[in-house]
């Protein structure tokens, strides 16, 4: 009762934003923003296109290969800083300044480095996703509760079977956590990228309608991208709520 | 400074010294990364010929006006979402999802409605900012524990002076890490901003450079914006330590 | 054979142990614990008292092997004691040690699983354990839905499954409340006689060492060393309700003499110990 309560709470600010957003079209006009119905109505004209489907794609391959970037480099310097603790202790302040910094200030260096090239959409996302994922991990590593290695110990478990049985299991809900935000932040880079200088994707496909002044597929392109990120954490949140219900 | 600060100097100095060498040696070409020293070399005749002077202001201004309002506003959001628990439930999936959704790909459609001046920009960054107050702000009322509020009875205080000695130095900690996040956020919102698309700004001056081959004062302003960055996020990390120690949480 | 009996065989023992713990950068070594002697008669009930910061826990861990001595030897059923913790000792922690990942059920299997004992074995074990710790309602749950007490006692099933013959409890009912600890060390006394095993129990509560064990170690301000060993003199059967008997009275008043004096050091009362 209470949770179907809650589901018509958020349904209604749902919809106070829709209102919203169509009340802002007729202040400003469809040449600035187009209402949400002839929106809905432009996706189901163009998201079948394959000029769309080409460009969704391009942005897909970017992101795949930079998010696979950033996993592994991530677990594997969070792991290295969270067993290893002096590197811990100097490198968790570097981390978090490269974490805090806006990294589109370095998108020229990679630019130069690799041109337009989807390498460098790929090196540049990844470098958004690689932070979350060290720093959460080498924290959930830390906090391990030490009564956990001790307990480990009584029981004579092998350093491997303490490895896998005891301090994986203890970390996996905040690694989960920092690979769904590096999932977001990888998004987040692959298409700043591609907004800033590229020929193809989803962020191209913004930036090349808002200078032809088409503003509905600007705005459609962006809804598409919207509603993929957030199910896609919707997803990922579940996952992880899972994991802690047990914690 | 400890042994650990000591190191990670060290770290660093290596890390930039090494880049130095391979530029200097031609182990990196000239035309893709300049070395360290010219690009501070760069960046001092920069500063001095004051001829950026006036985009890095107008960069720091916005960024500034804009941490200001989302602090403010978000603190006022805050306050009133946390008085009214429906909303704040009705709220809990759009603030969960807030930050998983790149909000740039918005930020064309806000130079639509409001044309290609200083407001899209700004916009940027309070939007990005502003939420992270607002849960900053929730998290720290949560965090009020509940005794004071009847020691505050016993002593007879108003609500305001409640408010004000008791509940606001409570939720503090809480607060300030919103500030923090403000900070950091609005940064990283109105430079990426001016990058894509901007009539002016610190942004659309190293875009340009680029554009234009000018490495010296691409590399200048870049060296610029990363000091900048670091000291403040590091003057702000030194603050909530000393206090967090003081208070008896945190580590020393 | 009562439990007064001297000439039992030993079956632990520290010999001039003591424990300093390195300095961390800029900081002095702390001398925690020692030197300390004690000998552990097999299947005796043995407790340790003192102010916090003694150095009991200290104790304990060294006695387990999860802490190396800096002086003096540790044996155990006549073999020195090194760096790892050997067969045959069970260590109940102050903490919750309960994996939240796993069911009450796995939980207790947990150190069955890894040495190999056939599937059937392990079943009989783990159920018999569950049944004794008044859990075996609860096997399917996860401590995350369990009271810290009952999760305090997944730990002492987990522990009991291995069969060990030395059980080291460090102050594992913390956190309960006076009546409730009374209780539980009804429990303690059952675990004890059933097992057969020689336990070792570290405490801060007087009534709850003066009323579990044979003999009771009164441990000094830190660094800790024993001021006095009381011999209580408790038939095997006993219970709570000795709490009542004149000699238990007796027994925690000998107990506070040697440690006011202790408790108030290590609270900072520096000058009150002279009054």
């Amino acid at each position: 009762m209470i949770a179907a309560r809650r589901a018509t709470d958020t349904l209604i600010i749902l919809l106070a934003i829709v209102l919203a957003w169509q009340g802002l079209h007729q202040v400003v006009g469809t040449t600035a923003l187009p209402g949400p119905v002839p929106t809905l109505a432009y996706l189901a004209k163009f998201v079948p296109t394959a000029r769309f489907a080409e460009n969704a794609w391009a942005t897909l391959v970017c992101f795949f290969y930079a998010l696979i970037l950033s996993y592994a480099i991530g677990l594997a310097l969070g792991v290295w800083m969270g067993i290893h603790r002096l590197s811990g202790a100097v490198g968790e302040p570097i981390l978090i300044s490269l974490y805090t910094l806006p990294k589109i200030t370095l998108y020229p260096v990679v630019l130069l480095i690799f041109g337009l090239s989807v390498s460098g959409r790929v090196t540049f996302g990844a470098m958004h996703g690689v932070l979350p994922v060290a720093i959460l991990t080498m924290n959930a590593i830390r906090n391990i509760p030490p009564v956990y290695l001790k307990a480990a110990r009584t029981l004579h478990l092998s350093r491997s079977q303490t490895i896998f049985t005891v301090l994986l299991p203890a970390t996996l809900p905040e690694v989960v956590a920092g690979l769904r935000i590096g999932f977001t932040l990888t998004l987040l880079g692959v298409l700043l990228a591609e907004m800033f200088a590229a020929k193809h994707g989803m962020g191209f496909l913004i930036i090349n309608a808002m200078q032809l002044l088409q503003t509905e597929e600007m705005i459609t392109v962006a809804v598409v991208l919207f509603a993929f990120a957030a199910a896609a954490n919707a997803l990922l949140l579940w996952g992880e709520h899972h994991l802690h219900r047990r914690v | 400074m400890s042994r650990v600060g000591l190191l990670r100097l060290v770290v660093i100095a290596i890390a930039v010294g090494l880049l130095e060498l391979a530029c200097r040696t031609g182990l990196i070409d000239h035309r893709v990364v300049i070395p360290p020293s010219e690009m501070a070399d760069a960046l001092v005749r920069l500063l001095i010929s004051g001829e950026a002077n006036d985009q890095i202001a107008r960069t720091f201004g916005i960024v500034l006006a804009a941490v200001l309002i989302a602090v403010v506003l978000g603190f006022a959001f805050g306050v009133v979402i946390h008085a009214l628990p429906r909303l704040r439930q009705a709220l809990e999936p759009f603030f969960a999802t807030y930050y998983a959704v790149p909000i740039f790909i918005f930020y064309p459609v806000m130079i639509a409605i409001f044309g290609l001046s200083v407001v899209p920009i700004l916009l940027m960054g309070v939007a990005t900012a502003i939420v992270a107050m607002i849960i900053a702000t929730l998290n720290g009322l949560d965090r009020i524990p509940r005794v004071l509020g009847k020691v505050a009875r016993v002593h007879r205080m108003g609500a305001l002076s409640t408010a004000l000695l008791l509940k606001l130095p409570a939720a503090a900690p809480h607060l300030f890490t919103g500030v923090k996040l403000a900070v950091s956020y609005g940064f990283i919102a109105v430079i990426a901003s001016e990058f894509i698309l901007a009539p002016a700004g610190l942004g659309r001056v190293i875009s340009d450079a680029y554009s234009d081959f000018n490495n010296p004062r691409m590399y200048a302003l870049m060296l610029l914006l990363v000091v900048v960055a670091t000291v403040v996020n590091m003057l702000l990390h030194v603050f909530d330590q000393r206090w967090a120690e003081r208070r008896g949480i945190g580590k020393p | 054979m009562t439990a007064q009996d001297p000439d039992r065989q030993v079956h632990a023992s520290l010999s001039g142990v003591t424990r300093v713990y390195p300095g961390a950068a800029g900081h002095q070594p702390v001398h925690a614990l020692g030197p300390v002697d004690l000998d552990l008669r097999r299947g005796e009930f043995f407790a340790v008292v003192g102010p916090s910061g003694c150095g009991k826990s200290t104790l304990l861990e060294v006695l387990a092997g999860l802490q190396p001595a800096t002086a003096g030897t540790v044996t155990f059923e006549g073999r020195p004691v090194t760096g790892e913790v050997p067969d045959g000792i069970g260590v109940v922690f102050q903490e919750d040690a309960s994996f939240p990942w796993l069911t009450v059920w796995d939980n207790t299997a947990f150190g069955l699983r890894r040495n190999g004992l056939p599937d059937t074995e392990v079943r009989r074990r783990v159920d018999d354990a569950l049944a004794f710790m008044g859990l075996k309602d609860f096997a399917r749950a996860y401590p995350a839905q369990l009271s810290g007490g009952m999760r305090q006692r997944v730990c002492i099933a987990r522990t009991l499954v291995l069969q060990p013959r030395l059980i080291l409890l460090d102050e594992p009912f913390g956190a309960l409340d006076a009546q409730t600890r009374l209780l539980m060390g009804d429990e303690v006394l059952r675990l004890w006689r059933r097992t057969g095993a020689t336990v070792l129990l570290i405490t801060h509560a007087l009534d709850e060492a003066a009323m579990l064990s044979d003999r009771v170690g009164a441990m000094s301000a830190r660094p800790g060393r024993f001021l006095d060993i009381v011999e209580t003199g408790w038939p095997r059967e006993r219970d709570s309700t000795i709490v009542g008997e004149a000699r238990f009275g007796e027994i925690t008043g000998r107990l506070w003499d040697n440690l006011r004096g202790e408790s108030m050091k290590s609270l900072g009362y520096a000058g009150m110990a002279a009054e």
